[in-house]
C-alpha cells in the first residue's frame, strides 16, 4: 500500500459548501480550461467527462425541514493516493513539489484500475474519440494536451496555470516556490461567482487556505479511509459535515477528523 | 485404404476412433458462426472504442474482468495438476495432465485476448514491461500471466508434436521426447509463476483501501485476498478439468479417463477447497465485524436490492461449503451425480466470487451522498466472451481429434 507523501508546498482547496449554490460555473470553467470535448449525448452522466462534478446533498427531511447543499468534487489530490500505487505503468504519480497527482495520458494504457481504486469517482475514461465540431477546436487551451480515446483523465488543479505563475514569478525576480496567495488559482476558483472555492498552499501560513482548513467546520471527504485529501470543505451545518464520511449510528460527526 | 473410417483417420491418435469429418466440420461450423459474431464485437470495440461496451466511469471493470478472473481460476488445473504430476510425482495424474495443460493454455490465451480488448489503448500493451510500476499488483499480474502463457505454450507444443503423422519424423519425435524430459522444470516454473499471479489478481482487489468492500489487511505486502485467490484457484482448477473431461466424454460417447482418476482429482480439489473455505469464512467474518465498522460502515450497507443482494454472498458461501462436505466424504464422492454437482457448484462459487469482487464492489457508493449504480453487460461484451469460448471449443475439439491427449482412451474403449 502507498504511504502519505508530503511536500513543502501542498496546493489545496477549501470549498465553502454554505456559499455554493450549485450553479455549475466551476464545471463549465473546468471543461473549457482543460479541453474537455463537447459530447454528442451527455445524457448518460456515468460517461460524461467532468473533471469536477457538483453533487447534490439532501438532509433527507420533508418540507419544511428539507435542506439541500451542493458539493463540488474535483480530484482530491490525495496525500496517500489510492490510484498512484495501483497504476501498472506509472501513468499517474505524486512526485512533484506541490503535491498534485499527475496524470500522463500518453503513458496511460486505459486499464482503468485507477478508476476502480478511487472512492471519489474523480477519474474519467475517454470512451470515444474526442471531437470538437466545426470551429470549436479554436477554443482549445494551448497549454493543455487533448486526450485520445482509451485513456483515463482527471483534474490536475489546472497545473499549467502553476507553470505560468512560476514563469511570471521568475520574470519578476521572485521565488517561484514561494508564490503569493492568489498568484496561482484554478479555473474553477476563478469562475465561482460566490467565492465558495479558495485555492492556495495548505502549508503556507500566508495563504488563506492555511487558516480556513483549520476551522472547526472544516472536513475532508472519506477521511477514515486514510487517503489524506488536499481538498477541504467548510459547512456550519452538521448534517452536511456528516455526509463527508461514513459514520456508524453511535459515532459523532468528525470523530475521525485529522485536520 | 479403409473407406469405413473417416477420411482424416490417419491423423487420429493410435487406437482411437473419431466421428466422421463431415460431422466434425458441422460442429466446427456452429462454433465458427459464434466465433464470427464475437469477432464482429471485437472489431467494433477495437475500431470505435470501449464506448461500444456497457461499461461506464463507475463500472470501469465489468463482465470482461469477471470473465478473465474466472477462466484464469478455472484454468489453474494446468499448473496445479502439473505440479502434482511432475514435482510431487502423483503418477495417476499423467492420464489427465495433458487435458489440464490444454485447458490452461486456452483459458490464459483467451483471457489475454479479452484483455487486449479491455484496455483502452491495446497498442500500448507493452508499456507494462517498459514502464513497470513495481508497487502495482497489476504489474506482477502482467509479468506472470504473459510468462506463464509462454510456459503453457511450451507444455502444449509437445502434445502437438505427438500427433501420429508428425511423430513419424525422427527429429520431431526426438524433440517431443526432449520436451517431455524438461517438463518437470516447466511445471516448476509454471507453478511459481501461476501461484504469484493468481495471488496478485486477488491482491489487486485487496490493496484497494478506497473500496471498503474489497480492502483487506494481510501478511507483509500481501492482503488476504492474495492467498484466497490462490486457494480458490487450486480448488476449482482440478474440478473444472474433470468437468470438461466429462463433457468431452458425453459429446464423443467415449471414456477418456478412469473414474478413479476423476475421483482423485475431486478429492484433491475438495481438500484444497476445505482450506479455502476455512480462510474464506474467517476473512468474511473479520471483514464484517472489524474492517467495515472501522470504516464507519455496516455489513448491511454492502448490499442493495435483488441485483446486489445478500443472496449472492450466501450462494457463494453455500456453493463451497456443500462441496467440501460431499467431496471429502467417500460415500458421497463416489456417487457420480453428487460428485459432478459438487464440482459444478464449486466452479459457480468461484465465478460468483470474481463477479462480486469486480462488479458489486464498484456498485457500492463509498461517498455517503452517492447512489448505488447498476451494471449490465451489453452484446459486445457477451460477444467477446463468446468469441473466446468458441475459440477454446474449436482448439479443444481439434486437439481431441488429432492429438493423443488421453493415454487411457484406447484401453478404456477397446470393446467399442
Amino acid at each position: 500500500m502507498s504511504e502519505v507523501i508530503d511536500f513543502k508546498i501542498r496546493w489545496g482547496m477549501v470549498i465553502d459548501l454554505d456559499k455554493c449554490t450549485g450553479c455549475g460555473a466551476c464545471m463549465v470553467a473546468c471543461q473549457a480550461e482543460n479541453n474537455l470535448a463537447p459530447q454528442v449525448d451527455a445524457s448518460n452522466k456515468l460517461r460524461a467527462l467532468n473533471w469536477l462534478t457538483v453533487y447534490r446533498l439532501s438532509n433527507g427531511k420533508s418540507f419544511p425541514d428539507h435542506e439541500v447543499a451542493y458539493l463540488p468534487r474535483p480530484c482530491m489530490q490525495c496525500g496517500k493516493p489510492s490510484c498512484v500505487s495501483v497504476c501498472p505503468v506509472v501513468a499517474t504519480d505524486k512526485r512533484e513539489e506541490g503535491g498534485i497527482v499527475s496524470q500522463i495520458p500518453p503513458r496511460c494504457i486505459g486499464c482503468r484500475y485507477c478508476m476502480a481504486s478511487c472512492p471519489y469517482h474523480a477519474r474519467y475514461f475517454n470512451w470515444y474519440d474526442p471531437k470538437w465540431p466545426g470551429d470549436l477546436d479554436r477554443t482549445l487551451t494551448p497549454d493543455v494536451s487533448t486526450r485520445p480515446r482509451g485513456v483515463v483523465e482527471k483534474c490536475s488543479f489546472c497545473h499549467h496555470r502553476w507553470m505560468h505563475a512560476k514563469d511570471a514569478a521568475i520574470l519578476k525576480g521572485e521565488d517561484p516556490m514561494d508564490l503569493p496567495d492568489g498568484a496561482y488559482i484554478t479555473a474553477c476558483t476563478e469562475a465561482c461567482p460566490n467565492g465558495a472555492i479558495t485555492f492556495g498552499d495548505l502549508n503556507n501560513p500566508k495563504h488563506k487556505v492555511y487558516e480556513l482548513r483549520q476551522s472547526p467546520h472544516a472536513f475532508r471527504l472519506l477521511e477514515r479511509l486514510g487517503t489524506e485529501p488536499q481538498v477541504y470543505y467548510l459547512s456550519k451545518r452538521e448534517w452536511v459535515r456528516r455526509q463527508g464520511d461514513n459514520y456508524l449510528e453511535h459515532e459523532a460527526t468528525g470523530d475521525n477528523k485529522k485536520v | 485404404m479403409d473407406y469405413s473410417k473417416p477420411v482424416d483417420a490417419a491423423l487420429f491418435p493410435e487406437g482411437c476412433q473419431r466421428c466422421s469429418l463431415t460431422r466434425f466440420m458441422a460442429w466446427m461450423g456452429i462454433l465458427g458462426v459464434i466465433l464470427l459474431w464475437g469477432l464482429y464485437a471485437a472489431v467494433r470495440v477495437l475500431g470505435f472504442g470501449l464506448g461500444e461496451t456497457g461499461m461506464d466511469d463507475y463500472f470501469g471493470f465489468g463482465l470482461w474482468i469477471t470473465f478473465d478472473l474466472a477462466v484464469i481460476a478455472l484454468g489453474a488445473g494446468a499448473f496445479f495438476t502439473g505440479l502434482l504430476r511432475y514435482i510431487l510425482n502423483i503418477d495417476e495424474l499423467k492420464n489427465i495432465v495433458n487435458l489440464a495443460a490444454v485447458i490452461g493454455f486456452l483459458c490464459y490465451t483467451g483471457a489475454m485476448l479479452i484483455l487486449v480488448l479491455d484496455i483502452g489503448q491495446p497498442i500500448r500493451c507493452w508499456f507494462g514491461y517498459w514502464y513497470p510500476n513495481v508497487h502495482s499488483m497489476l504489474t506482477e499480474v502482467i509479468f506472470c500471466i504473459t510468462c506463464y502463457c509462454i510456459v503453457l505454450i511450451i507444455e502444449y507444443v509437445p502434445l502437438i508434436l505427438e500427433n501420429r503423422q508428425l511423430a513419424r519424423s525422427r527429429f520431431i519425435s526426438a524433440l517431443a521426447h526432449n520436451f517431455h524430459l524438461l517438463m518437470p522444470l516447466f511445471a516448476g516454473i509454471g507453478a511459481f509463476l501461476s501461484t504469484f499471479h493468481q495471488g496478485s489478481l486477488g491482491g489487486m482487489y485487496g490493496v484497494l483501501f478506497g473500496r471498503p468492500y474489497l480492502y483487506r489487511e494481510g501478511f507483509f505486502i500481501w492482503p488476504w485476498t492474495f492467498f484466497l485467490f490462490i486457494l480458490s484457484a487450486i480448488s476449482a482448477g482440478p474440478m473444472f478439468t474433470v468437468l470438461v473431461c466429462t463433457i468431452m466424454e458425453k459429446m464423443s460417447g467415449r471414456r477418456l479417463v478412469t473414474w478413479e482418476v476423476k475421483q482423485l482429482m475431486g478429492k484433491i480439489g475438495g481438500t484444497m477447497l476445505l482450506v479455502y473455505t476455512v480462510f474464506k469464512l474467517a476473512d468474511t467474518w473479520f471483514w464484517a465485524v472489524d474492517l467495515l465498522p472501522r470504516e464507519g460502515l455496516t455489513f448491511d450497507q454492502m448490499f442493495y436490492g435483488w441485483i446486489y443482494g445478500k443472496w449472492l454472498m450466501w450462494t457463494e458461501l453455500l456453493c463451497i461449503i456443500l462441496p467440501v462436505i460431499f467431496l471429502l466424504k467417500k460415500s458421497t464422492r463416489e456417487n457420480p451425480k453428487i460428485f459432478y454437482t459438487m464440482l459444478t457448484l464449486t466452479c459457480i462459487s468461484i465465478t460468483l466470487n470474481r463477479y462480486l469482487l469486480t462488479v458489486q464492489a464498484l456498485a457500492i457508493p463509498v461517498m455517503p451522498f452517492d447512489a448505488w449504480r447498476t451494471y449490465a453487460p451489453n452484446w459486445a461484451e457477451w460477444g467477446a466472451c463468446a468469441l473466446v469460448m468458441a475459440y477454446a471449443a474449436m482448439v479443444l475439439s481439434l486437439s481431441y481429434r488429432y492429438l493423443p491427449m488421453f493415454p487411457q482412451e484406447a484401453r478404456l474403449n477397446e470393446n467399442k
